[in-house]
């Protein structure tokens, strides 16, 4: 289903990514690990068209997203790190602009909202403005938009970040369940080792750009003479704590966290 | 097509629903309304240039289409990084839709704010020179919002975050403002200042309005259509320029 082949993202003299190459079968969830800064999400605009790599080769269902750029858009789903939904907007509304944009048509636009807002159980506040959900209920609301186009693929960028123990689990239940129902490839990234063990087939670990080790939970274990997935992956990336200059994006960032209302 | 239309319809729908920004955005120009209105009124009587008031309308509710216009294109910034745009950028729609939909969406509500303070310019006591002057005064309304958007749109693709917000403030939007003639007649001011007026694309804006709906102008009505239209179909490509080109 992805396919990626000696990736590479060089900016100015940062090399961001440098030479990746792993496989993602169809049907399968596929974790992407690393510390802050170590390439997860540059990987990922490359995979969803937001940015073009500088050398390598890309496979989304077979198509290549620098030149069949909408076709592979139509393939995919994504949930951004950063909050990417209308707040003023309700849970509905931001669903059916989604439809929209991928020409879904009506009335099947409709079955799936439905389907979907029931799912992740937002169906009774579909109504309700999103500016009046807590961070949990953001989450799931993108993900079931990521879901409303029915794509091959849905790409988790961190989706789980600042959500409290009870809401990640049953969003990644959630997860689970659709990826058995629809047969949805999912590409997730996250900081939280017990939910890649829990819900991925393979792992991947990325360190300042280059992939250092890659299997399933168990293999990386063994490789490593670890007793926990946490274990491994320090074992792997080093304990040490990554220095990373604040971008501009950083600084919105923090901006963002105090006027969000949760 | 569906697309713009749905694009536009999401921000004439956020619009309605933010009562307080509605508000909020209605006290600056009713300040320069009353203060400015009543307040210099009677000197300008005295001058022998007639109602203050009068004049001084077509440039407040001008004001009000630029502040509305500019800042929905701003806020591009903070939309591209935690907003909704970020959802349209990955959708298999041309950037060009996405570009068009907003504008048109964003202009459409800064004349919304216009014709507010229109009512409220004509509470506070303006006329109109009457049915008439409708379609034109219209006319260049929208084509004051379409202009500034496009140039909001235009200076947010190419800005990183907020920090050059209140540079493009201080040294964009206030003088276009303050310069275009908005709260003083262009006629017989000091020459360096008349050229810098004819710099200014609200200058033809303003004018364009005074001379719809009260039958005076400076540059005169066609040259302000022309100017106006040219300059916001080049703002309108630039914009596309460079939103086509942003990267997240």
């Amino acid at each position: 289903m992805i396919r990626v082949q000696d990736l590479t993202k060089t900016f100015g003299r940062l090399t961001a990514v440098d030479g990746i190459s792993f496989t993602v079968e169809e049907g399968e969830i596929f974790a992407f690990l690393g510390p802050n800064g170590a390439g997860k999400t540059t990987t990922i605009k490359m995979l969803t068209t937001l940015l073009t790599p500088t050398r390598g080769k890309v496979e989304i269902d077979g198509l290549d997203p620098t030149v069949q750029r909408n076709e592979v858009r139509k393939r995919f789903g994504i949930v951004f790190q950063d909050p990417s939904l209308d707040e003023e907007l309700t849970a509905y509304e931001n669903m059916d602009i989604h439809g929209a944009f991928y020409r879904v048509p009506r009335k099947l636009r409709a079955q799936r909202i439905e389907k979907l807002l029931r799912l992740f159980e937002l169906w009774e506040r579909r109504d309700d403005p999103v500016k009046r959900f807590s961070g949990g209920m953001r989450r799931r609301l993108e993900i079931a938009r990521g879901l409303l186009h029915t794509p091959r693929i849905l790409f988790l960028d961190e989706p789980t970040l600042g959500l409290d123990p009870q809401t990640r689990n049953q969003l990644w239940t959630q997860v689970a369940q659709l990826n058995a129902e629809e047969r949805v490839t999912v590409f997730l990234t996250t900081h939280y080792m017990e939910e890649a063990e829990r819900v991925a087939r393979r792992i991947a670990i990325i360190d300042h750009g280059r992939i250092v080790a890659q299997g399933s939970p168990q293999e990386l274990k063994q490789q490593t003479g670890a007793g926990t997935l946490e274990q491994a992956f320090l074992a792997l990336t080093g304990s040490s704590i990554r220095a990373e200059d604040a971008t501009a994006v950083d600084r919105m960032r923090g901006m963002a966290r105090m006027w969000r209302r949760r | 097509m569906n697309i713009v239309y749905v694009l536009w319809l999401r921000q004439l729908k956020r619009y309605l629903r933010s009562r307080s920004r509605i508000v909020g955005a209605l006290g600056q120009p009713l300040l320069f309304l009353v203060a400015l209105g009543f307040g210099f009124g009677p000197i300008f009587q005295r001058a022998g240039q007639g109602n203050y008031l009068q004049f001084l309308a077509p440039g407040v509710i001008a004001m009000t289409i630029l502040f509305t216009s500019i800042f929905s294109g701003i806020e591009l910034i903070w939309d591209r990084q935690f907003g909704f745009l970020k959802e349209t950028l990955v959708a298999p729609v041309p950037r060009l839709t996405i570009m068009i939909g907003r504008t048109l969406g964003g202009a459409t509500v800064a004349m919304l704010q216009g014709l507010l303070v229109f009512g409220f310019c004509a509470l506070a006591g303006f006329r109109a020179s009457g049915l008439g002057a409708w379609p034109a005064a219209l006319a260049f309304m929208a084509l004051i919002a379409l202009t500034f958007t496009a140039l909001g749109t235009a200076i947010a693709s190419v800005l990183q975050d907020f920090q050059g917000f209140q540079l493009v403030m201080n040294f964009l939007v206030m003088p276009i403002f303050f310069l275009s003639g908005a709260l003083f007649p262009l006629a017989h001011v000091p020459r360096a200042l008349a050229i810098v007026a004819g710099l200014d694309p609200l200058a033809y804006g303003v004018d364009g309005l005074r001379s719809a709906l009260i039958g005076v102008a400076h540059f005169g009505a066609t040259t302000d259509l022309a100017v106006l239209a040219s300059l916001s179909a080049i703002f309108l490509a630039l914009g596309s320029y460079l939103f086509s080109r942003i990267q997240l």
